[in-house]
C-alpha cells in the first residue's frame, strides 16, 4: 500500500463531498433569491440585489425588503437550524427515527411557545427564551427516563413518541381555550409557518445559528467517533458524556429558537439528514449538508405552498405532506433492515 | 516500538449499579507480552477488560497506567498509550475502509486539523500489516465479516498505542480467520513489542497464544502464568465447572484441552 494512492483515494472523497456540498449551497442560494422574486408582482434579480444590497428602488423596497427579505431569511435559518439539529441527534443516537422532531422536543418547544403567547402574552424574545427551556427540560426529561438502564436508543425513541403525544395535546387543548383572534396566529403552532415573519422574529434564531451551528460542527469529528459505539469513542479519547451534552444542548437550542419563530415546521429536522446521506453518501460528515437541504426544504416547500394552487398554505402543510409518507417508508424500512442513517 | 508502557489493576471493585462484577482485584500486565484472559461466561473478564481501558470507573480501587491512576489522566493522552477493540463495534453506514482506519487517528489529531502526513503513513502502515490495503477505498458494508475485524483491527493499529486490549477478537469468525486474526496479533507483539491483553474464549487458542494467562472465576484472579502452569485438568474444572483431560499439543507443546462431556467418550 502506497501512501499516494491512500491520499488519491481519501482526497478524491473529500473532494467529491465538498463538490456536492458546494452544489446544495448554491441550490440554497437559488431558491432564497428565487423567493425574493417571485410573488404577485415578479422583480428581476437585479432590483432584488440592489434591494438586499441597501438601495431604495421604488416599489420593490418594500415588497422585497419588508416582506419577502424578512419571509426568505426565516425560511433559510430555520430551515438550517432543524436540518442541523435534526441529524446530530440521528447521527448520535444512530437511528433515523430519532429526530427531536419525533422524540418529543420540539413538541415541548411548541407547547412552551403556544402558552407563552396565548396565555401570557410574551414577546418574541420572551417566547424564544421559554420554548428553549422547555425544549431543553423536555430532552432533558426524555434523556433521563430512557438512560435509566443504558443509553438505548429505541427506548427514548419510544418514550419520546409518548411524550410528544402528551405535548402535543397540551398545545391543542391550550389552542381550544382561546380566544378566537389569537386562534389564527396560534394555528402556526400546529403546522409551523412563515407568514407575518419580521425581523424581530428572525434575529434571535438568526443569532443562535451563527453561535450554536459553528460549535456543532466543531464537535462534528467525535460525532463521527460516538457513532461507533461509547466504548469505541472512549477508547479513542472522546469524553464521552461531556461530548453528548454539548452536542444534545447545542442541537437541542438550535430547534427551540427555530420552533419559536416558525412553529415546529413539520418534518424538516427528521428529513434532512437522511436526504443528505443519499446524496453525499452516508459515511461522511453530515452535519452542514443536512442544515442546507433543511434550508432548501423550507424555502421550497413555503414557494409551493404560496404559488403552486389556488390556495396559499403554510410552509408546515407542505412538508408534512412530503414527509408523513417518508415516515412510514423508513418505518418499513427500518424493520426489515434495522438501518442506521 | 518504544519503551513499556505498565498496565496495573490495584485491588479494584467493579459493579454495574449495586450488582458487584469483580472484587478486590490485582493484576499486572506484563509489558511487551501476550496476556489472554479466560473464564467462564459471566465471571467478569469483560468487565475487568473495561476497567483495564478505564470504560469503567472502579468503586474501589484504582487501574495505574505508567504508575498514575487512569482517573487522573486526560483521556485523549491515555488514548495515545493504551487502545480497546470492544467486541462489537459499529461501523458507520457507508464508510469507506481507509476513512473509518483513520478513525483511530483521532486522539492524534487537533480540532480542525487535517490528516498530516504521519497520519496517511500510520494508516498506511494500518492498512498493510492487517493485509487490507486493496480494500482501502471500499465500503465496510460490503466486506465479509473476517474483513470487517481486520478493519477494526487496523483501526486500533492506526492509533498506534504501546497498549492493545481486544474483547474476544476472534468471535464470529470461522476457524481460518480466527488463526489469521491471533497470528497478525503475534507478529504485532514481536515486532515492534506491543503489549497485548485479550479476552478469548476458546481455552485452546489461549493456551497457544498467551505468554501470560489469566484464568478468572468469580469476579477474581484464579490463576496466573504461563499456559503451562495453568492449564491443567483441576483448574479446568475448578473455573469451568468441566471435566477434562490435559494433553500436550504435538504441534505446539503447549496444553490442549480435550472435554470429556457425557457423551462420545471411549
Amino acid at each position: 500500500m502506497s501512501t499516494e494512492t491512500l491520499i488519491a483515494g481519501r482526497r478524491a472523497r473529500v473532494r467529491r463531498r465538498s463538490l456536492l456540498t458546494g452544489g446544495l449551497a448554491v441550490a440554497v442560494l437559488v431558491a432564497f433569491l428565487t423567493s425574493l422574486m417571485v410573488g404577485n408582482t415578479f422583480y428581476g434579480l437585479d432590483k432584488v440585489i440592489r434591494v438586499i444590497l441597501g438601495e431604495t428602488v421604488p416599489g420593490a423596497s418594500f415588497t422585497v425588503g419588508d416582506l419577502r427579505l424578512p419571509r426568505a431569511s426565516l425560511g433559510l435559518v430555520t430551515g438550517l437550524c432543524f436540518g442541523v439539529a435534526g441529524v446530530t441527534f440521528q447521527t448520535m443516537l444512530r437511528n433515523p427515527l430519532a429526530s427531536p422532531d419525533i422524540i418529543g422536543i420540539s413538541s415541548g418547544a411548541s407547547a412552551a411557545a403556544v402558552i407563552g403567547l396565548i396565555v401570557f402574552s410574551l414577546s418574541e424574545t420572551a417566547v424564544s427564551l421559554l420554548a428553549l427551556l422547555a425544549a431543553l427540560l423536555t430532552a432533558g426529561a426524555i434523556y433521563l427516563l430512557a438512560n435509566r438502564r443504558g443509553f438505548a436508543g429505541t427506548r427514548l425513541i419510544l418514550i419520546g413518541i409518548g411524550v410528544a403525544a402528551m405535548l402535543d395535546s397540551l398545545v391543542s387543548y391550550v389552542l381550544s381555550r382561546a380566544a378566537s383572534w389569537d386562534l389564527q396566529m396560534a394555528m402556526q403552532w400546529l403546522t409551523g409557518s412563515l407568514n407575518g415573519a419580521t425581523w424581530s422574529g428572525v434575529m434571535p434564531v438568526a443569532i443562535a445559528c451563527v453561535v450554536l451551528v459553528p460549535v456543532l460542527l466543531l464537535h462534528e469529528r467525535h460525532l463521527g467517533v460516538l457513532r461507533m459505539g461509547d466504548d469505541s469513542a472512549a477508547s479513542l479519547g472522546v469524553r464521552v458524556q461531556r461530548t453528548r451534552i454539548v452536542l444534545i444542548v447545542g442541537a437541542v437550542a438550535l430547534l427551540a429558537f427555530a420552533t419559536a419563530a416558525s412553529g415546529p415546521i413539520a418534518f424538516v429536522a427528521f428529513m434532512a439528514g437522511p436526504i443528505a446521506a443519499r446524496i453525499v453518501g452516508p459515511g461522511a460528515s453530515l452535519t452542514l449538508p443536512s442544515g442546507l437541504i433543511g434550508a432548501l426544504l423550507v424555502l421550497v416547500a413555503d414557494l409551493v405552498g404560496q404559488f403552486a394552487f389556488d390556495n396559499r398554505y403554510p410552509v408546515g402543510v407542505i412538508t408534512g405532506v412530503l414527509g408523513a409518507p417518508y415516515l412510514v417508508y423508513l418505518l418499513i424500512r427500518s424493520n426489515r433492515t434495522g438501518s442506521s442513517i | 516500538m518504544t519503551h513499556a508502557h505498565s498496565l496495573a489493576a490495584e485491588d479494584i471493585t467493579l459493579a454495574y449499579g449495586d450488582r458487584i462484577v469483580v472484587e478486590g482485584l490485582d493484576l499486572a500486565i506484563a509489558p511487551g507480552k501476550i496476556t489472554v484472559i479466560v473464564g467462564a461466561n459471566g465471571c467478569g473478564k469483560s468487565t475487568l477488560l473495561r476497567a483495564l481501558a478505564r470504560l469503567i470507573p472502579p468503586q474501589k480501587g484504582r487501574v495505574m497506567l505508567d504508575g498514575a491512576s487512569l482517573q487522573h489522566q486526560p483521556s485523549k493522552e491515555i488514548a495515545r498509550t493504551l487502545g480497546l477493540l470492544p467486541q462489537r463495534p459499529v461501523a458507520p453506514e457507508g464508510i469507506a475502509v481507509a476513512d473509518l482506519v483513520g478513525r483511530g487517528r483521532h486522539p492524534h489529531q487537533r480540532m480542525l486539523a487535517r490528516w498530516s502526513p504521519r497520519d496517511y503513513e500510520a494508516v498506511a502502515d494500518a492498512l498493510a500489516a492487517t493485509g487490507i490495503a486493496d480494500l482501502a477505498d471500499r465500503s465496510v458494508d460490503e466486506l465479509s465479516g473476517g474483513q470487517q475485524q481486520r478493519v477494526w483491527i487496523a483501526m486500533a493499529l492506526a492509533q498506534e498505542t504501546d497498549i492493545l486490549l481486544l474483547d474476544e477478537p476472534t468471535t464470529f469468525l470461522d476457524v481460518a480467520h480466527q488463526i489469521e486474526v491471533l497470528d497478525l496479533l503475534t507478529d504485532l507483539n514481536r515486532d515492534r513489542g506491543t503489549t497485548i491483553v485479550m479476552v478469548l474464549h476458546d481455552l485452546n487458542l489461549a493456551a497457544r497464544y498467551a505468554d501470560e494467562l489469566v484464568a478468572v472465576r468469580d469476579g477474581s484472579v484464579h490463576a496466573i502464568g504461563g499456559p503451562d502452569e495453568v492449564i491443567t485438568e483441576v483448574l479446568v474444572k475448578e473455573v469451568f465447572g468441566l471435566d477434562s483431560r490435559v494433553i500436550g499439543d504435538p504441534l505446539t507443546g503447549k496444553p490442549l484441552v480435550l472435554p470429556s462431556g457425557r457423551h462420545h467418550v471411549l
